[in-house]
């Protein structure tokens, strides 16, 4: 394929000229490292990659990629994202966006993208906060959460943003925390491999407004025993010792010591990615501990693009329209002399 | 105008020769009204009548059967002389319940002819008309030639020996009987109907032979009902020679962008949401995807403009299409569009507003949204198309405007001339005019993404995809050299400034203004949009009548104005705007023309100018100054 014409980039290539905003001690930082040093790993050229992005700190990334890129308004990148691709499906498109930005005011067009199974990839930065606007609850904030608009505490409780994405049919959704820059990297890369919209959750923190909000996962002392990374065909093992693991039991998921109670390696449950039933994916979404990071679901399916596509084409092949001339003197005409 | 006047004086023998008439069917919104004033339009189309047309449906798409607000209608407006209006006064009407009577009865002028369904006329059916009598017995339309038939046992009758009807079939085909009654009165051959009804029930012959059956019917029974005095016949038209069809202003929106896209060599991308009476653009560009269309039905009106400004970031032709709500819902969008400065066309077919308003009706009430409805100082170019078949010029100059200038263009077009039809000479692409497009597909040095066209100010369009052309756009301001995101005050100001002299500057790209009828005098009528037929009817009129003095400039371009437009103000003594609002082209003039004292006539019905309305104004205004 064309691949082997592709220059050999480094993480370089993908840094523009603007200096980064954010503020000290940002996961924002490392998500941006993070993807500079994926993309020359996938295979694109710099001038078919397009970040675009809606409103938020999240959302002044484009900025930062020396690649194509638009800054859009709040909420609205999948729906910017979804012209671009459709326009040029040769182009890898990325929409940036906060949890904010794509489930509060973008609501509409995030779930909406998912059904349609677009093919783009959807970073979603979670702060579960307003960060841009200076600390106010966002839709993925917790109930009870003091905020500069719940100085009481938030009285609404919160979006899954990865049981949202399910139920609204994404076929691709992963979840990584915001200090794992290794396992981010591998997930934009097989984000980028999916065929249809990949959407990826990071667990981020803001350092500002909402610090620590995520601690309790993703600090370094405790992931081992509090994330299980999953990944398609091996068994779901968690634990600094390896040893603890997911069973179902009747309708419900459990967690298991192997070597106890009989329990051995066979019993765990293998993660199954690509099962087109989503209903093990919801249930792993869903769980508290431990929480589930790495690639969830990744479903092949077949995209909006190849539909269109196959439909264009045979539109093209039946029709007796080659140039406007033939529609336009087509059917019922008359002539004046 | 009545009859009598319409009259030519070469009468011969029983036929009446016409210069015109205005014909309006009407019925239950299940009585295939619109079918049947199409045919009709169409075969006098074909016969060589300029002809223009009108539909008139009711918002609910199954309302009760026999309320009155379940009425749909059809008027068509067809002559031997140019036809620019579907007319005022209703010369025949054909009211095929009480309902459709009662509503429709004002349009008539006494003396005038109705030719009645009488078997509708059943008490259940005048109660629901909110009849106390009978109209047909009680002595209220003395003053109208009332054609009484009944039109749903005729329509049994002739299809009793035809089998596999059910008797709804039976009395659905009773509009055919009307239509071929018609035909008869006004000597139209029905060969063009049978075959549409050939083609359209192709694989239903029971239903192909009812409806034949029925036509012809009504065709025979009109010849030999005593009752029809007389019969007319219009007359061609002279129109210019070359190859015609007839065309619905929304589907000349559609072929505007088609002939646009092939033009500019770009492909053609359409994000849309539906909403009346814009959807038929939509419904027009899905089919041709083998053109290439990018037909794309979004999630609302957001992610309609939105997926638009992504197509336009990524190359394409790209247009959306709404009206008014629709339109305060992209405005946000819109101004992301103007400050990145995307070529992008949105269309909105105005409707009655504000709020949902009056969606099936016209109005012209969007223009300041177009103008200004934006946050921040966000100048677009805003035009608008004055009739149906010239919505396809004016998307064809919208989509050239938008990408020679890079900048968001709004086209406004309206209910009335979206919904109406007209006869069309047909374009080719061929004949259209270059559009030329500010793409960079070469590696520059220095390449800035703001790069103007010292001319036009025009930015470069560099699109994904090009090597070395990588940059951002947004929202932010940016400087006026890179391109990156600035909050310098002097550049915010400069950038503001420059973006709207871009759009000032659209006006060296644009035809002047001019009058029609007088090029000075004592009055001059103005107008903008979609009441072009109405205003030269009645201006046109008053020429003829001998009232030279009064001249008449149409508006297509909003913003910018023409050039020389004021020049033109200062030739008249008088000058009145005519809108259907409360005022709102009159003061974008004041803003840009204070020196001038603009009269107004203004109407907010959800309906068209009347001619009558018309002349009676323009008449006061010249006889004061005399
Ligand atoms: S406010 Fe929070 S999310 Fe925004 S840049 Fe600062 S630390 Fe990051």
């Amino acid at each position: 394929m064309e691949t082997t014409a592709i220059k050999q980039y480094t993480f370089k290539d993908f840094a523009s000229d603007q200096e980064v905003r954010w503020c000290p001690g940002c996961d924002d930082y490392v998500i941006l490292r993070s993807m500079q040093k994926a993309l020359p790993e996938m295979g694109v050229k710099k001038e078919d990659v397009v970040f675009i992005s809606g409103i938020g700190c999240s959302s002044r990334f484009p900025y930062y990629m020396d690649t194509y890129g638009m800054h859009g308004i709040h909420g609205r990148a999948p729906a910017i994202a979804t012209g671009v691709k459709l326009a040029n499906p040769n182009l890898s498109v990325w929409v940036i966006t906060g949890d904010g930005d794509s489930l509060a005011i973008g609501g509409n067009h995030f779930i909406h993208v998912l059904r349609r199974n677009i093919d783009l990839n959807i970073i979603l930065f979670n702060n579960e906060i307003y960060g841009l606007t200076k600390g106010q609850f966002s839709p993925t904030s917790l109930v009870g959460q003091k905020t500069k608009s719940s100085p009481y505490g938030n009285t609404q409780p919160p979006f899954s943003p990865g049981e949202l994405a399910l139920g609204a049919g994404a076929r691709f959704f992963a979840r990584v925390g915001g200090n794992t820059p290794k396992e981010m990297t591998t997930i934009f890369i097989e984000s980028e491999k999916f065929k249809g919209t990949a959407l990826v959750e990071i667990l981020q923190n803001c350092v500002i407004f909402n610090d620590g909000c995520f601690t309790q996962y993703t600090d370094k002392a405790v992931r081992e025993d509090k994330q299980l990374y999953v990944e398609h065909g091996k068994p779901m093992i968690f634990g600094k010792e390896r040893d603890k693991g997911l069973v179902l039991n009747k309708l419900k998921l459990e967690v298991v010591t192997i070597g106890e109670n009989g329990v051995t390696q066979e019993d765990i449950l293998v993660h199954d990615a690509k099962d087109s039933d989503p209903t093990l994916h919801q249930m792993l979404v869903r769980l508290d501990y431990p929480l589930i990071t790495g690639i969830i679901r990744s479903f092949d399916d077949i995209t909006l693009g190849e539909r269109e596509d196959d439909l264009t084409a045979a539109v093209k092949f039946n029709s007796k329209f080659k140039k406007t001339n033939d529609l336009f003197f087509s059917g019922e005409t008359y002539e004046v002399k | 105008m009545n009859v009598e006047n319409k009259i030519a004086k070469n009468t011969k023998g029983q036929i009446e020769v016409l210069e015109a008439v205005v014909i309006r069917f009407v019925g239950d919104s299940g009585d295939g009204m619109q079918l049947t004033g199409t045919q009709f339009s169409d075969t006098s189309a074909m016969f060589g009548n300029d002809v223009a047309t009108f539909p008139n449906y009711p918002a609910e798409i199954r309302a009760p059967q026999g309320s009155l607000y379940g009425v749909s209608g059809f008027q068509v407006h067809i002559g031997s002389m140019e036809i620019n209006t579907p007319g005022d006064d209703v010369d025949l009407l054909v009211a095929m319940n009480p309902a459709g009577l009662k509503t429709n009865l004002y349009a008539v002028k006494p003396g005038h002819t109705i030719i009645v369904d009488t078997d509708s006329f059943t008490k259940k059916n005048l109660e629901k008309a909110q009849y106390k009598t009978n109209p047909l017995e009680d002595g209220s339309l003395a003053n109208y030639r009332i054609i009484e038939v009944g039109m749903t046992t005729l329509t049994k009758e002739a299809l009793k020996n035809v089998d596999g009807l059910d008797n709804k079939s039976i009395t659905r085909s009773k509009n055919m009987f009307a239509l071929g009654m018609v035909y008869w009165m006004y000597h139209r051959a029905r060969e063009h109907t049978i075959d549409f009804i050939n083609k359209k029930f192709k694989s239903k012959p029971e239903i192909i032979e009812a409806n034949t059956k029925v036509l012809n019917a009504g065709y025979y029974f009109a010849e030999t009902l005593e009752l029809i005095p007389n019969a007319y016949t219009i007359v061609p038209a002279k129109m210019a020679p070359g190859t015609y069809r007839i065309i619905m202003g929304n589907a000349a929106t559609a072929w505007g962008f088609l002939a646009a896209a092939e033009k500019s060599g770009l492909e053609l991308f359409l994000g849309s949401y539906p909403i009346t009476p814009a959807t038929d653009i939509l419904h027009e560009l899905v089919k041709h995807k083998h053109f290439g269309v990018k037909a794309f039905q979004a999630e609302d009106e957001i992610a309609g403009i939105s997926s638009a400004i992504g197509a336009a970031f990524a190359g394409d032709l790209a247009i959306t299409t709404t009206s008014g709500p629709g339109l305060a819902l992209k405005g946000e969008a819109l101004g992301l569009a103007m400050m990145i400065e995307l070529p992008l066309v949105v269309v909105n077919v105005q409707r009655g507003g504000p709020s949902t308003g009056l969606p099936t009706k016209t109005e012209q009430s969007d223009l300041l949204q177009a103008m200004y409805g934006r946050n921040g100082e966000s100048p677009v170019i805003v035009i608008a198309a004055s009739t149906p078949s010239n919505c396809f010029n004016f998307a064809y100059e919208a989509s050239k405007l938008a990408l020679e200038h890079m900048t968001p263009v709004i086209l406004l077009t309206d209910g009335y001339i979206a919904n109406g039809s007209a006869p069309w000479k047909i374009k080719t692409v061929d004949e259209m005019p270059e559009i030329r497009n500010n793409k960079v597909s070469e590696i520059k040095e220095n390449f800035h993404p703001y790069d103007r066209d010292q001319k036009s100010l025009a930015r470069n369009w560099a699109i994904p995809g090009t090597p070395g052309l990588e940059h951002r756009v947004g929202g932010l301001e940016k400087d006026k050299v890179t391109g990156n995101v600035s909050y310098v005050p002097e550049n915010h100001e400069y950038m503001t400034k420059i973006r709207a002299e871009k759009i000032k500057r659209v006006q060296n790209y644009i035809p002047e203004i001019a009058s029609e009828f007088a090029q000075k005098g004592d009055l001059l009528v103005v107008g903008w949009g979609g009441t072009y037929g109405s205003l030269y009817t009645a201006v046109k009129q008053l020429n003829d009548d001998g009232f030279t003095n009064i001249g008449y400039a149409h508006f297509n371009y909003i913003n910018p104005l023409p050039k020389n437009t004021e020049d033109l103000f200062k030739k008249f003594k008088k000058i009145i705007v005519c809108e259907l609002n409360n005022g709102q082209f009159v003061n974008v003039l004041r803003i840009h023309f204070n020196g001038f004292e603009f009269l107004q006539h203004n109407k907010i019905q959800g309906l068209p100018f009347s001619n009558s309305e018309l002349t009676e104004k323009f008449k006061q205004l010249v006889s004061v100054s005399e």
